[in-house]
């Protein structure tokens, strides 16, 4: 099945996962993907006809609550990590380009 | 130190010592033995010293403390602390720190622990050696050529070199267990969901659990007393569920009780010296008044496969909001938005991170959800029942915590399947949502700690831990490591 990790899924992967690997990482990532990818197909050898997917392992289901004002980070706090930050604000570099003006 | 955490909240509550001694040990501890090992991320002495003084001072004035007044305690670097900073072990959040605190912590402290620091992980928790970290490795308490586990390694070395009585660790996988079993020292997993995961950095959400490493059983009792409960911040909190310790209050005799045994746990690539000493450790069991009884866990084979699937996949998720805008490592050579998160991430992550992100992006991604994702939240199922039917059988299910002893530094770094397959018999408690504990049970012809692992029913914490206290009492198996004896 290792045969299925190619190049090019690699790269397809890579680029859903916002991750810039560079050719070396590549190189390596197909290989250990493939060999990963080899073992966990032994699933396929498991008759799940009809089995319902697991939700929560103990069995837990919906908590309902109000949906009511409560405490939560001041503007200040939640800005306390960010890379860069103005007034109130998270700043991140301009992302969009000015329509050629 | 070697002091139990119960030996040090007795002799506190009789004014035998004070909680600034207590902590001043640890911290004396730890800066004697630390550099060998290197368990801590970071140690906050002058705050512990400051909490230890508060102790000191409710007590003399005869407030009410809390049940864990002035017990020092270390803490897994992936649980979020004020005013210390939460590394996870990557270079993401090198410089992050916490502006809120994790609901065990909150209960730590409140209950009169002391935090004097937090203790190093593979990177995000991803790693069961412990040379994940992205920050340095930390290794054995027995051995330094051995690894730590992981990957709560920091926190399982800490107690196990006599730095701290009890530590808190995460275990997704067996990431509690492990690092328990390679060091010698008790590591609980809880029921998943009976303690709050608040302020916990998500890994794998469905799986992740935090619980108590320790030197004894009593007291993983006590610590679980203390953060299990409810907390309506963490949604997959079972509500309704506190501990309450029958141990710690001198209740020490379990029913008598059955022990399950699986075929499937003692198969290929179980080492010799582990397999002895857990099949002596059941019968050990037997001489408690267990009642040995042959089980089968007929998928118990693919829990590893089903494992890797489930934790890469929520990992992916979990790990998409590192993108260098909110918090983080942002990259310095972005030109547009896709190169802001894209190179943040591969700039912030580590290899096994990034692996993991990957792996867990292919299987669900389009085309592929099917036939990995999907098939083995169904493998899960499988896995569940196979527990649920054992358990009408027997009372607790015993096996190997790891196919090996602590292995080498370095030796399965350049193989990442080999790794996980450490996780063999921790991930179906995990996957099935299980109460599992590891227990010291022996050592291998070098002297390396061997592990027993005891799976309960459902929240039935407190009949594993009272088992698990019988077993240790008289055996020197959980006696702390070489590096606490000064002839050395």
């Amino acid at each position: 099945m290792s045969e299925l990790i190619d190049e090019k899924l690699v790269r397809h992967v890579a680029h859903l996962s916002r991750l810039t690997l560079s050719e070396s990482e590549m190189v390596d990532m197909r290989r250990e993907l493939s060999a990963i990818v080899g073992y966990i197909d032994k699933l396929r050898e498991v008759d799940t006809d009809g089995v319902p997917d697991t939700a929560h392992a103990a069995g837990a289901t919906n908590v309902f609550r109000d949906d009511e004002i409560r405490e939560s980070l001041a503007p200040d706090q939640a800005l306390t990590n960010a890379p860069q930050s103005q007034d109130n604000f998270f700043r991140v570099p301009k992302v969009l380009d000015d329509g050629g003006a | 130190m070697n002091q139990s955490v119960y030996d040090i909240v007795t002799a506190i509550g009789k004014g035998e010592t004070t909680a600034r001694a207590v902590v001043a040990e640890s911290l004396a501890a730890i800066a004697a033995r630390d550099a060998q090992v290197r368990a801590f991320v970071c140690v906050d002495g002058e705050g512990a010293l400051a909490a230890a003084d508060e102790v000191d001072r409710r007590l003399a004035a005869g407030e009410r403390v809390g049940p864990l007044a002035g017990v020092p305690v270390a803490i897994k670097d992936n649980i979020c602390t004020l005013n210390l900073p939460t590394t996870c072990a990557s270079r993401m959040l090198e410089d992050y720190t916490s502006p809120y605190e994790a609901g065990v912590v909150e209960r730590l402290r409140s209950a009169g622990a002391i935090v004097v620091g937090k203790t190093n992980l593979d990177e995000f928790a991803m790693g069961s050696s412990n040379e994940n970290s992205a920050l340095f490795r930390t290794v054995n308490a027995w051995s330094p050529d051995r690894v730590a586990g992981g990957s709560s390694g920091g926190s399982a070395v800490a107690v196990a070199a006599g730095m701290v009585p009890c530590a808190l660790g995460s275990d997704t996988g067996g990431s509690i267990r492990l690092p328990a079993s390679f060091n010698g020292v008790v590591g609980l997993k809880p029921t998943y969901g009976r303690v709050s995961r608040y302020g916990l950095v998500a890994f794998g959400s469905s799986l992740d659990q935090i619980g108590p490493i320790t030197r004894d059983a009593r007291d993983a009792a006590i610590v679980l007393s203390v953060i299990a409960g409810d907390d309506a911040r963490d949604s997959t909190n079972v509500r309704g569920r506190p501990f309450i310790s029958g141990i710690a209050d001198g209740e020490t005799t379990p029913d008598p009780f059955s022990v399950g045994v699986a075929s499937e746990c003692f198969g290929e690539g179980l080492a010799g010296s582990v397999r002895a000493s857990v099949e002596a450790g059941i019968g050990r069991l037997g001489e408690l008044g267990a009642e040995t009884v042959d089980i089968r866990l007929p998928h118990m084979e693919y829990a590893i496969a089903c494992y890797y699937i489930i934790a890469t996949a929520e990992a992916s998720s979990n790990l998409a909001r590192y993108d260098g805008v909110h918090y983080g490592h942002r990259t310095s050579r972005a030109d547009d938005i896709f190169e802001l998160y894209s190179h943040s991430r591969v700039e912030g992550f580590g290899a096994e991170v990034k692996r993991r992100i990957m792996l867990g992006t292919y299987v669900l991604s389009s085309g592929y959800y099917d036939a990995y994702y999907k098939k083995a939240l169904q493998v899960r199922t499988l896995i569940r029942r196979d527990f649920e039917k054992a358990f009408e059988k027997v009372d607790v299910i015993a096996s190997p915590v790891a196919p090996t002893t602590a292995f080498r530094v370095g030796e399965k770094t350049d193989d990442p399947l080999a790794m996980y397959l450490a996780d063999v018999y921790t991930t179906s408690a995990n996957l099935a949502g299980l109460p599992a504990i590891s227990i010291p049970c022996g050592f291998d012809e070098d002297g390396m700690p061997i592990g027993l692992q005891l799976m309960g029913r459902w929240f039935e914490e407190d009949r594993l831990l009272a088992i698990a206290h019988r077993f240790l009492e008289g055996t020197d198996y959980n006696r702390l490591s070489p590096l606490c004896n000064p002839a050395r």
